[in-house]
């Protein structure tokens, strides 16, 4: 039986209650599953025990790759490789170079953002197991879910559901692969 | 989503024997000592160059209480909520604005003719701008400045005060932080023209052939960063001298060290902008500015201005671990009201010795560049001091205090 579901579907009515059955989910030590709210609930990482994010060290990273390679490419194109003097300025001049500079380096790390963004969280998805539930479609209106991977070292479907409605669940589905 | 009420904090009362409660004390001692070493020199043969520091000095402590006076109007306009519990400092800041009337008598009074070169030369260039830059309609605008800004830093002040006795008035306090709301929109303006227009005249006619259209948002740029600096390092010392220990949180010194980087981002995308038109341009008219910041031992600051105002604090502070830590962000805050002064020095200074026949600028420290930056600030401290141990330390009756005490960044 359990090798053949995903994993289970917990629905909750607020909020309050989806905060502090996250914080249950988490002290006991789940580690495969995921909260979905129709709108940002704040605080709720810290309720999931979600780890800081490793984004902001990507985009450092790439930005200031793209930011360096930014300032070479100038230098290059209008020093060595097309040069042409402008205003009769010197060849290489960097005040012309940092407006450009500066917007090389804000797009390489805004598009790394936005891409790493998606990367990490698994995007594009066209399908989830979830989608199958017809309970989960209210989760763009007014419902709370949180669903628990099969996968979970700590998965066992009674143990699990029981957890779930313990914490004020009003409805627990097993959802299909 | 952590939905308990928090406790409006108790300890808002500066403790009698606490480092803040001698602020008055301490700002008074460094006010005789400095401004009496820099006046004295003011009335003896370095009246110039006495002149010159006195400027400097008045300057950057001036951009702390336009700072607070704009970031009030800012957030009043938007009904800002997570700063209700520092919001106090900075009203006490604004509040000390009146004083600046005082502190400007040297300058306009005493240093006039050594500062302003306009005021006894007159080539074509200056009697084009004679209109603007006369002695008359120089004092005209100089008191309508002091005015404006003693008003509306007086009244932002004592109207938060008021709120303070009015805890079961509920309508009357309403109708007070109603009022302050239509007083800041409509003195947003008048700060703005205000500002510029006093950069313009105390700063920038020190040479009255070279303008800018930027220098105006340059001094707001500076003012801001300055005051931000100063109110992260005010937020600090008022925890270690006692009071709102638990009120303040990492959550507030994040958003202070936000606004302490943001504006360096900002301070530096002007400077670089105002730099980049005159360079690029390359008419005589306008680089006059550059081209004397870079001769004399100027060129080292003008070359340390951009690493170590801008590049420096700004990878410094781009770390939030940096910005919610108190310590390390102590550090930041420092740096950047340091550099500050070395900045509004770099405006000030080349103009001194850079009139009359030979002269060149040369970058030469004075120890009246101290006293004089002691003294302002010293006076400024003292008022600053006296104002803040007459009141509570947080406005405690403000509406939007509890979004403040539950503030949180996400």
């Amino acid at each position: 039986m359990s090798a053949k579901i995903w994993g289970v579907l917990a629905q909750y009515e607020n909020p309050h209650t989806i905060y502090k059955a996250c914080e249950q989910v988490r002290d006991a030590g789940y580690e495969k599953w995921d909260a979905c709210t129709p709108f940002p609930v704040h605080g709720l990482d810290k309720a999931m025990g979600a780890p800081p994010s490793k984004l902001p060290w990507v985009v450092l990273t790439v930005g200031l790759t793209g930011s360096a390679l930014g300032l070479f490419f100038e230098a290059w194109a209008m020093g060595s490789a097309y040069p042409m003097v402008v205003g009769g300025k010197p060849l290489f001049s960097l005040p012309a170079f940092v407006p450009v500079w500066y917007e090389l380096t804000v797009l390489s790390s805004c598009v790394t953002a936005f891409l790493a963004n998606w990367i990490m969280n698994g995007l594009p998805r066209p399908h989830h197991p979830a989608f199958n539930s017809k309970a989960f479609e209210r989760v763009t209106d007014d419902k709370f879910f949180i669903m628990i991977e099969a996968e979970d070292p700590k998965f066992d479907l009674e143990k699990t559901k029981a957890l779930l409605s313990g914490a004020g669940a009003t409805l627990v589905e097993e959802l299909e692969p | 989503m952590s939905h308990h009420e928090i406790k409006k904090p108790e300890d808002i009362t500066i403790p009698p024997s606490s480092f803040f409660a001698k602020l008055p004390m301490l700002g008074g001692i460094l006010a005789v000592a400095g401004l009496g070493a820099t006046l004295g020199a003011m009335f003896g043969e370095h009246k110039a160059r006495a002149a010159f520091s006195y400027l400097f000095a008045f300057e950057a402590v001036l951009a702390l209480g336009m700072g607070a006076l704009g970031w009030l109007l800012i957030d009043h306009s938007v009904r800002s909520g997570w700063a209700v519990v520092i919001r106090r400092f900075i009203e006490t800041i604004a509040g000390s604005l009146p004083v600046f009337a005082l502190l400007w008598i040297p300058i306009g009074l005493i240093g006039f003719h050594e500062l302003y070169p306009w005021t006894h030369e007159a080539d074509a260039i200056i009697m084009k701008k004679r209109w603007f830059l006369s002695t008359g309609f120089w004092y005209f605008r100089a008191v309508i400045y002091l005015a404006v800004w003693a008003g509306l830093g007086w009244f932002l002040y004592s109207t938060s005060i008021k709120q303070d006795s009015l805890g079961d008035k509920p309508a009357e306090r309403e109708r007070l932080v109603h009022l302050i709301r239509k007083v800041c929109a409509g003195g947003l303006f008048l700060y703005g023209l205000t500002l510029s227009f006093g950069a313009v005249d105390w700063m920038m006619s020190l040479s009255p052939h070279w303008y800018s259209t930027i220098y105006g948002v340059y001094f707001f740029a500076a003012s801001m960063l300055a005051f931000f600096a100063f109110v992260t390092l005010v937020s600090m010392f008022a925890q270690s001298s006692g009071v709102l220990k638990t009120a303040i949180t990492a959550e507030h010194f994040h958003d202070m060290g936000k606004f302490v980087f943001g504006y360096t981002i900002f301070w530096a995308y002007i400077a670089f902008s105002q730099f980049i038109l005159i360079w690029y341009a390359n008419l005589p008219e306008e680089t006059e500015f550059y081209l004397m910041r870079l001769e004399g031992g100027w060129e080292y600051v003008s070359y340390a201005l951009p690493i170590a105002h801008f590049f420096v604090p700004f990878l410094f502070l781009i770390s939030r671990h940096v910005k919610r830590n108190k310590s390390v962000l102590a550090i930041g805050a420092v740096w950047t009201l340091v550099m500050h002064c070395v900045d509004i020095y770099w405006l000030v200074m080349p103009n001194y010795g850079s009139h009359g026949e030979g002269h060149t600028p040369h970058l030469e420290v004075s120890y009246l560049d101290f006293t004089a930056l002691i003294g302002v600030f010293g006076v400024f401290l003292a008022v600053f001091g006296f104002l803040l141990n007459r009141n509570k330390v947080v406005a405690i009756n403000d509406p939007r205090l509890p979004e403040s005490l539950a503030h949180e960044n996400y």
